[in-house]
């Protein structure tokens, strides 16, 4: 029973690590007022490209992960384009964006041969001696690399959105893009860049579900986590630590669900999947109710377009 | 002396509208330059052209005796021209400092914030402004905000300050105080230009005035030379004779308001106390600055906004209704030519048809709730159209959005007086509308007035509200504070209007 706990614990960050890294770049894209709901489709982006790169140049999985920020940050620029220079809907070319993904995804991955190739991806490192610290040294030093850099990241991102000037010029556009056009901020190209940034972000979610975790592509892998990682950001009301404890919430959900499985107990696996849903809209109603009437943490202009206009 | 800022013959039209013809404006550092016009007459347009925001279609500027062509706002500020809008640029959720670095951009944040806090302090103690850089701008007040916003030019190295209608938020008492700082400022060797509609102000306050009329400059003065009435006259433009109309014949009360109050989402007061009545076969005008209430009055008669007390009666009701629904209001005979006509008038991708017989639909003449007869609203549409001189209609079935801005309006009044009205409500029913279009409406509003009906007219329009209204009620701060028999005087009205009764 002790073993099973420590496993579960153990394995938690792995399930976590994809949702706190999507989460994260939505936030970003959130923060500076793009309601960004293409996660689903550019972690299958990532997904993609870091299985292609690795079987391309035959290992090097670090490397192809970095490529598929990469990708996932091209890709995006089509949903930049659209709803930052042409302002089309916000919601309506994120969808189309979920789609559109699945779809190309699937086609290459298939006329590629890149679908169920085995890879051997990245593997747990283990800082020895740390790691032969019993319980703690196998929950916390025997981690894969991306693990390990996730709480850089996000001390990283957290500091440059709230302690720096690029940070405080990002925010102001999400909150007031009139305000920011008057302060001489290019509101556009805050955005653009930012929608470009997070989706590296959401790529690199991708790309840890296919190279670290199944270690295999197959259609679809992310297997609906770039929705719960939107949820998530609601959840976390826009705050970068908040989304990452959301994510180990989550996570150890995910972990401990296999376990449950093999120790017997019967949970219909459709709940387990509702559950993270069911919490965000418990989440969503009760800010609602809350705060009814005051301030939300909501950025003030998520989902509006910016049109600098010369005449009502 | 070179002035500070110079403004040359500057030229700006939208769309073919002439927003400004041949304007020009200087100030001089260490004077308070007050711009003054009605509503429309082109100062924040001007104003706007001198921050960067418009650029002028002809005309030259000139800071400093040097001629600049300015790229955008951010260009106006590094040349030493700051300006505090109506509408404050604020972040809300950030915090004063947080505000004024975003403005005033700084290489480190942490130490951005730092030196921009201490100087923050420092011209706060300076000024008397008493603001706590650390404080979020969303819990702040109007006026603390206004200072915010004043400190953010500041702090950016602001010579030359233009502050748009700055007291028009605030209440006498902090209007005096800012308007004391102002002066100071201006004392230290600033420019301040003070855009307002208010002579009180203007004969208080300001070292000289411009005042404009159509987009045009009509004088520069020392407004301490002029009486308020001179003043008044400059801005509102000779009384001109009106036009020859026929004598009413008043019926019984039609409609009456009484003592209705509002209030606005963010707790003002938007209307207090207004009460008035209308006869049969009269046209009521109602005149006043915009923002001083007549929305919400509008809005009120029209049944979408909920007074907090008050009543409006209306004749053969049997009834007051103090809460009514737009669809109440129109079953006791009401009409309503709305300002805004494609939010509350016209669905503009909808049908001419569709659109002409939705304010018949309830009366059950197009059909049960399942059919809709449409041949019958065709017929109806076709007819009104013809009869309401409605142009640029192609087909029947083409989207209302389609239509010219006169021809839309022409459409809502077909639609409304198809159904003989007793009482017409018409907000701002000629805004945005040409020369030819206006005539056309008001014609239908006299038309509407000789057969019988009451016609509440809201109009910023001074010359309309005039030509038109039978009596005339002033409206300031939400409250009716004058109300003449026509015909009126243009200039008692105007003073009325600018709250010197």
């Amino acid at each position: 029973m002790n073993e099973l706990f420590i496993n579960w614990i153990a394995n938690t960050p792995g399930y976590a690590a994809p949702y706190a890294l999507a989460a994260l770049g939505l936030i970003l894209c959130e923060r500076a007022g793009v309601l960004n709901l293409t996660a689903e489709g550019i972690m299958l982006v990532g997904a993609l490209s870091g299985v292609g790169a690795t079987l391309t140049m035959g290992g090097y999985p670090q490397l192809a992960i970095i490529i598929a920020m990469i990708m996932a940050s091209l890709v995006s620029t089509l949903f930049a384009t659209m709803t930052v220079l042409l302002r089309v809907n916000q919601v309506i070319a994120g969808l189309a964006m979920v789609f559109f993904c699945q779809g190309l995804t699937a086609l290459l991955g298939n006329l590629f041969e890149w679908k169920n190739q085995p890879i051997t991806g990245i593997g747990r490192i283990d800082v020895w001696p740390l790691s032969e610290i019993p319980v703690i040294g196998h929950i916390f030093f025997s981690q894969d690399l991306i693990v390990f850099l996730i709480i850089p990241i996000f001390y990283l991102v957290n500091r440059v959105l709230t302690r720096s000037m690029v940070g405080l010029r990002l925010r102001a556009v999400g909150e007031s893009p009139e305000a920011s056009d008057a302060a001489g901020i290019n509101v556009t190209a805050y955005r653009f860049l930012t929608v470009m940034a997070g989706s590296a972000l959401v790529g690199l979610a991708g790309a840890y579900i296919s190279v670290a975790s199944t270690k295999i592509w197959v259609d679809g892998v992310t297997a609906g986590r770039g929705w719960i990682a939107l949820a998530l950001v609601i959840f976390a009301r826009w705050r970068p630590w908040r989304a990452l404890l959301g994510a180990l919430l989550f996570g150890a959900i995910e972990s401990a669900m296999p376990r449950i499985a093999a120790a017997g107990i019967k949970v219909p696996q459709y709940f387990m999947l509702m559950l993270p849903y069911v919490v965000t809209l418990g989440v969503m109603i009760w800010v609602a109710w809350s705060k009814r009437g005051g301030a939300t943490d909501e950025p003030g202009a998520l989902g509006q377009p910016h049109v600098r206009e010369e005449r009502r | 002396m070179t002035p500070a800022l110079d403004l040359v013959d500057i030229r700006k039209t939208f769309d073919g509208f002439v927003a400004l013809d041949d304007a020009h404006f200087s100030a001089y550092a260490g004077e308070v330059h007050a711009l003054l016009g009605e509503n429309g007459a082109g100062k924040s347009s001007l104003m706007n052209v001198a921050c960067g925001l418009y650029t002028p279609d002809a005309g030259q500027m000139l800071i400093d005796g040097a001629e600049v062509s300015l790229a955008g706002p951010s260009e106006a500020s590094a040349r030493g021209i700051g300006m505090v809008h109506q509408h404050f640029k604020l972040v809300k959720p950030f915090t004063v400092a947080e505000n004024i670095l975003l403005a005033n951009p700084r290489r480190s944040f942490a130490k951005g914030i730092r030196e921009i806090s201490d100087e923050i302090r420092r011209r706060s103690d300076a000024l008397g402004f008493n603001i706590d850089p650390t404080r979020r701008v969303g819990e702040l007040s109007v006026a603390e905000q206004q200072r915010t916003e004043i400190l953010k030019v500041l702090v950016g190295g602001a010579r030359i300050l233009i502050l748009d209608e700055p007291t028009a938020v605030l209440t006498d008492q902090e209007a005096e105080t800012l308007l004391t700082t102002v002066r100071g400022i201006a004392a230290q060797g600033a420019a301040i230009i003070l855009v307002t509609h208010k002579l009180a102000d203007v004969k208080k306050f300001a070292d000289r005035v411009t005042v404009m009329r159509g987009g045009k400059t009509v004088a520069t003065i020392d407004p301490s030379t002029k009486t308020t009435d001179e003043l008044t006259e400059l801005t509102v433009g000779a009384s001109l004779p009106l036009p020859a109309r026929t004598p009413g014949h008043f019926g019984r009360r039609r409609i009456e308001v009484i003592n209705l109050r509002c209030t606005r989402a963010d707790g003002h007061i938007a209307l207090e106390d207004a009460s008035f009545y209308v006869r049969a076969g009269e046209i009521y005008g109602i005149a006043g600055v915009s923002g001083n209430g007549q929305s919400e009055l509008a809005e009120a008669l029209m049944g979408v906004r909920t007074p907090e007390s008050g009543l409006i009666q209306i004749e053969d009701a049997g009834e007051a209704v103090s809460a009514a629904s737009p669809a109440r209001m129109r079953a006791l005979g009401a009409a309503f030519i709305p300002a805004d006509r494609y939010s509350y008038a016209l669905a503009g991708s909808l049908s001419i048809t569709e659109n002409f017989a939705v304010g018949g639909v309830g009366t059950g003449r197009y059909g049960s709730w399942a059919h809709l007869r449409q041949s019958a609203m065709k017929k109806d549409a076709e007819e009104a159209i013809g009869a309401f001189d409605v142009q640029g209609v192609r087909t029947l079935s083409q989207k209302a959005a389609l239509l010219s801005g006169g021809n839309a309006q022409k459409l809502v009044i077909a639609r409304e007086f198809s159904r003989s009205p007793n009482v017409i409500v018409a907000h701002s029913p000629s805004r945005g509308l040409d020369a030819r279009a206006t005539a056309a409406v008001h014609s239908r509003l006299m038309s509407a007035r000789e057969a019988g009906a009451a016609v509440i007219l809201i109009s910023e329009d001074l010359d309309e509200a005039l030509a038109l209204s039978d009596r005339i009620g002033v409206m300031t701060h939400g409250r009716l504070v004058a109300e003449f028999d026509a015909p009126a005087d243009r200039q008692q009205v105007g003073r009325a209007m600018v709250g010197h009764v």
